[in-house]
């Protein structure tokens, strides 16, 4: 018995006596929800498994990227409403950057009268819940626009209604898809080129104009790409028919709101994390560069803000993280995203668990990409022997 | 008069009362910077961009008080029916929607007779949190003070003793509830976030694991989507006969998602206490939670008090997303004001401005605090 008192002294006993425990805690935990949960589901007579996904739909949705009818499956109307929310957060993202960036950059103005215009523009965008800001631009849209019929032209051939933004549209097909891709080669071709210039100049001290090559990298895949695949530029111009209007495509009231919403919500934190980034820089590095003869505009691009982005792209991805997530609650305005979607499948199915499951494990993917993009960058620009 | 004029040059600077001082002898005459109109006005006019920035900021706030004012107060309806009202939608605020609606947002389907119930608990809680956040009164007197407040809000809404009427949970609505949620939510919240924490920088590695996954699980998913979880889901979890009110439920998932964001707040703070304090503690033969206790906590807390106060109003402001569950808090009944068809999207902008102040007067309140205590302990970033 003693060898047994001895034992509960011993670190290494009780550290793995703890772990085994808590595991079996959590095993228990599990097992009894488990059984739990096929009991009722057994009960309520509730189906499980992912075969419902093959089932027909029968609900419409609003805004589509790629073709969907009320006959499809549920597989196909979950994948429409994960398209729907990568289309929103991306371009909110996109929205974000810029306007955080512009308020940022004003924010450290030398003039006090528009650093404190956008202070109050950032404290009124941070303290009212985002919830409330979708339902209020909702409702700006909504109230403020006329009819349809009535509908407004700012330029020939865009309708602005409180149904929606209508703008002309071109057909989209496999070909400019190709002619997409060509350009996409093109920038990463731009982009290895420049880094080559920068060695090059960095080992031998000469300095070529870049320019011409950039262009040409840019250019000559483009052009490539358009006359091989020759694709078909038929425009769709929407026209004022009697009660609507038809053709071209719709930016929905939802969709905008959505965007608006979101976007101007972030662009706030955003505009914090650029303006404390640039202030981290120390004043030495200014006035360093400064004594090199370097003007403030080149100072600021070439010397504080290498060093400001080191400070500023965590937060900044962690922003573009919550507000990919914060896209949810497009269920509240009646955008059909991701959990919108997955909402009316769950309301309808009374598959619950499973519809749960799968926008979980898709949002979670996404954060946990991201996580480790953050951990690779954070070790990447770490200041390396300190 | 120069200085060789004073007759006191040459002996001991001796003031009116006889006694030496080391002020100067004669008159202030050294070199003073001028601060002239110019020096003043500088930053706003100094250069022709300068001077269009200051031109343009200034007519912005012009046209939007401008726009205020007349919205507020010059086209605005202050008696009438709804009818009226709808011929000053957009141009001018309808002060009876308010005269008609304010108690049914504040407090929602709480019986009318009995309002003054909740609005003397919220008077009660303002008060206590008040009192709380002066720093020169923190301290274990603090606690007796917050059990009697919690007493007499519970005994206030609930009723059923002292000759209250009982009110049942499910007509709770309104900004009591959001408040309730927010609260309960963070102060259950908080020491499972600690545990969590401490748990995720822990030497063992199952627990170390089981708090990783529990933390990165909770923060990788959007509120709403656990808020679900837990209105669809836990009454699947529970064994036959338990139903869990929906309240609850909210409430459990919300401090599950409070604790995951509070427990990293306080990692970050534990990564900041030097290694030597936790070598210290152990020279000194405390072991693990004596030490966390009265050693490495303390100095923690006090580093993320900040950023814990920022986690702190975000989840005032997440408590929003508990109208997509179907509870009555402050924004639902704020849109249930709205759909009464009496007033059948007239006041739409009107009603949600005013809860957009409430939250901003609240979220602003509280910003200031967390400024304030960054400059009370010297903690701010650069």
């Amino acid at each position: 018995m003693s060898n047994l008192t001895r034992l509960i002294y011993d670190l290494r006993f009780r550290a793995i006596l703890y772990q085994v425990m808590a595991v079996a805690a959590v095993l228990f935990v599990a097992w009894y929800l488990y059984s739990n949960v096929v009991a009722n589901l057994a009960d309520k007579n509730i189906a499980t498994g992912f075969a419902y996904l093959q089932r027909e739909a029968g609900f419409q949705i609003s805004t589509q990227l790629i073709p969907y009818q009320s006959s499809d499956s549920y597989g196909r109307a979950l994948i429409v409403g994960i398209l729907n929310t990568f289309h929103v957060s991306l371009l909110a993202i996109v929205l974000a950057t810029i306007v955080g960036l512009f308020v940022g950059i004003a924010r450290l103005s030398a003039n006090p009268l528009l650093s404190k215009l956008m202070l109050l523009y950032v404290e009124l965008l941070r303290n009212v819940p985002l919830l409330l800001q979708l339902f209020l631009w909702y409702s700006i849209i909504i109230f403020t626009l006329p009819n349809v019929r009535q509908a407004m032209q700012p330029i020939p051939y865009v309708f602005l209604s409180n149904s929606g933004l209508v703008v002309p549209s071109l057909n989209w097909s496999a070909a400019k898809s190709g002619v997409l891709a060509c350009f996409v080669l093109g920038i990463i071709a731009a982009f290895l080129i420049n880094r080559a210039a920068t060695r090059r100049r960095i080992s031998t001290g000469v300095e070529r104009r870049n320019w011409p090559m950039l262009l040409a990298a840019i250019v000559i895949p483009t052009v490539i790409g358009i006359l091989v695949l020759q694709p078909n530029w038929s425009v769709d111009w929407p026209e004022a028919g009697r009660f609507r209007l038809t053709g071209g495509a719709t930016l929905t009231p939802e969709f905008t709101a959505l965007l608006v919403g979101l976007a101007l919500n972030a662009s706030a934190s955003i505009a914090e994390i650029v303006r404390s980034g640039i202030q981290s820089v120390k004043k030495g590095q200014w006035e360093a560069a400064q004594a090199l003869g370097l003007h403030r505009r080149e100072a600021m691009r070439l010397v504080i803000l290498p060093q400001g982005l080191r400070v500023m792209i965590p937060p900044m991805t962690s922003s573009y993280l919550s507000m990919f997530k914060n896209s949810s609650l497009a269920v509240a305005i009646g955008y059909p995203d991701l959990v919108m979607v997955s909402t009316t499948t769950m309301n309808q199915t009374g598959q619950a668990i499973e519809g749960i499951a799968i926008f979980m494990t898709i949002y979670l993917s996404i954060s946990i990409a991201i996580s480790l993009f953050m951990n690779w960058y954070n070790a990447h620009v770490a200041l390396k022997g300190r | 008069m120069t200085v060789l004029d004073n007759p006191r040059i040459g002996k001991p600077p001796i003031n009116d009362m006889g006694y030496i001082t080391t002020g100067m002898i004669g008159p202030d005459t050294r070199n003073r910077k001028e601060t002239s109109i110019w020096t003043l006005l500088k930053p706003y006019v100094g250069t022709p961009l300068t001077a269009i920035v200051t031109i343009s900021c200034i007519a912005v706030v012009i046209i939007l008080a401008q726009a205020a004012i007349s919205w507020l107060f010059v086209n605005a309806l202050y008696v009438g029916t709804p009818q009226d009202c709808k011929t000053t939608r957009g141009v001018g605020v309808c002060w009876p929607f308010f005269a008609a609606k304010l108690r049914f947002m504040t407090f929602g389907f709480y019986p009318y007779d009995e309002h003054w119930r909740p609005a003397l608990s919220m008077v009660i809680f303002l008060c206590t949190a008040f009192i709380s956040m002066i720093p020169r009164l923190w301290g274990n007197k603090l606690i007796p003070l917050w059990a009697a407040a919690i007493t007499a809000i519970t005994v206030l809404m609930w009723g059923g003793i002292f000759g209250l009427v009982r009110v049942p949970v499910h007509t709770w609505g309104g900004l009591p509830l959001s408040f309730m949620l927010s609260f309960v939510g963070l102060v259950c919240a908080f020491p499972l976030g600690i545990v969590l924490a401490l748990g995720r920088m822990s030497n063992l590695p199952a627990i170390k694991m089981i708090c990783i996954m529990f933390i990165e699980l909770i923060r990788g998913v959007p509120l709403i989507s656990i808020l679900f979880m837990a209105s669809v889901m836990l009454p699947l979890f529970m064994p036959e006969g338990v139903t869990i009110d929906k309240l609850l439920r909210a409430q459990i998932a919300i401090i599950f998602f409070a604790a995951a964001y509070i427990a990293e707040t306080v990692r970050g703070g534990l990564q900041a206490i030097p290694k030597g304090q936790f070598e210290a503690a152990g020279a000194m033969g405390l072991h693990y939670w004596q030490m966390m206790r009265l050693i490495i906590l303390p100095q923690a807390l006090k580093i993320v008090i900040p950023p814990l106060v920022t986690t702190f109003i975000a989840f005032f402001q997440d408590t929003t997303l508990v109208t997509i569950i179907g509870l009555f808090d402050f924004l639902d009944t704020v849109r249930g004001a709205i759909r009464d068809p009496a007033w059948q999207g007239i006041a739409v902008l009107e009603a949600y401005l005013f809860a957009s102040f409430v939250y901003l007067v609240f979220s602003w309140g509280m910003g200031s605090y967390s400024r304030f205590l960054e400059r009370h302990f010297r903690v701010g970033h650069d």
